[in-house]
């Protein structure tokens, strides 16, 4: 019996293996070409990777109003556009939190951070979470950025900004700022993925 | 007087009138400190929920933890806080409000690229996360938010 009761739990462990990797493999990998999408953004247009003009890339980063590491990052945020959109390289922040399971992360709160916070890069509203189901974001912060290999935007880089989110003068790998000048020289990326502890996802519930 | 204090305190905490603060103290650990935790020999299954004070859904999930817990010999239950270890004051205050009587303990490292992966390859690094030690070593890992049933069913498959 103990034997039975062991095989089924090794069937059991094996299949709920084999999900995870199934999860997984469902978002991006590195190489892989990013699909581009139109979503409205805080400022009452849409963005989208090809009506980004004159961009070699973009810096995706999969957002919200509520979760701490985004706060002690925002300001990051809107330095790092300032300082790579003109090399063309804009951010684009995009929240997909179900604005039910976080009355926070609503479109209205969007609007009101944006204003906040003066963000200079658009923010944008993933209302059916298509986009980061596509992507396979799975916290926020989660960073993906692109490179335009002519009409591609191929996935260059997936994780985390940098490696101190509490202190920014702290900060030993600038994870994304490494990516970007490997990325900018044609050179290969050295860390292609990274993680970092975030906030869930908060996925709309089936009615 | 201070003598008479001190003894006064030693009787009343022998009587049981001031309840031991033993569990409602604060360790900050590093991330070789959690690992040789996570390596500890023990008869008993071992969960270690990740966990923050501002998680909304780590909040909801741990009195499911605490009564799977309370209600089986056979568990031990260590909450590993991801809180900001500049204010452990936030995580102290919450232990007392919510009257956790499991271990806590705030893993103080934010070179979190470094070591998630040692916790579990499939760790996205979303919080709230699970990891379960049996007492053979053998792990389980689980990233999310769970039910109590849930939590019940993965503990069943565990023994």
């Amino acid at each position: 019996m103990k034997k039975i009761g062991l095989f089924l739990f090794s069937v059991l462990f094996l299949a709920a293996q084999e999900f995870v990797q199934a999860q997984d493999s469902q978002g991006y990998k590195i190489g892989d070409n990013a699909k581009d999408f139109s979503l409205k953004t805080t400022d009452g247009s849409t963005v989208s990777l090809t009506g980004l003009d004159g961009a070699k890339g973009a810096i995706v980063i999969f957002s919200c109003n509520t979760c701490p590491y985004v706060v002690a990052y925002e300001d990051r945020m809107i330095e790092l556009h300032n300082k790579y959109a003109s090399q063309g390289y804009p951010v684009i922040a995009i929240n997909s939190n179900d604005a039910k399971a976080s009355p926070g992360d609503s479109f209205e709160k969007m609007q009101e951070r944006a204003k906040d916070k003066g963000f200079t890069f658009p923010y944008a509203y993933d209302e059916s979470q298509e986009v980061i189901k596509t992507y396979g974001g799975t916290r926020t912060p989660h960073v993906y950025l692109l490179h335009k290999e002519g009409n591609d935007f191929k996935v260059k880089y997936i994780g985390a900004i940098d490696n101190n989110y509490q202190d920014a003068s702290a900060v030993t790998e600038r994870y994304v700022e490494e990516a970007l000048a490997a990325v900018m020289n044609g050179q290969p990326v050295a860390n292609q993925t990274t993680k970092a502890i975030g906030c869930t996802i908060k996925w709309t519930k089936a009615e | 007087m201070k003598l008479i204090i001190s003894s006064l305190v030693t009787l009343l905490l022998s009587f049981g009138f001031i309840s031991d603060q033993s569990n409602k103290e604060l360790q900050l650990i590093s991330f070789p400190e959690f690992e040789e935790m996570t390596n500890e020999k023990s008869d008993k299954i071992r969960i270690f929920n990740f966990w923050a004070t501002w998680c909304a859904p780590c909040v909801k999930e741990m009195p499911y933890f605490q009564k799977v817990k309370d209600e089986d010999p056979k568990l031990d239950l260590i909450f590993i806080s991801m809180d900001d270890g500049r204010k452990p004051e936030r995580v102290t205050t919450f232990m007392e409000r919510r009257n956790v009587s499991s271990p806590v303990y705030l893993l103080n490292d934010v070179d979190y690229n470094k070591w998630i992966d040692k916790v579990d390859p499939s760790w996205s690094g979303a919080i709230p996360a699970t990891l379960f030690v049996k007492p053979d070593g053998s792990r389980f890992f689980h990233e999310g938010e769970v039910t109590e049933e849930e939590l019940k069913e993965m503990i069943k498959q565990l023994k």
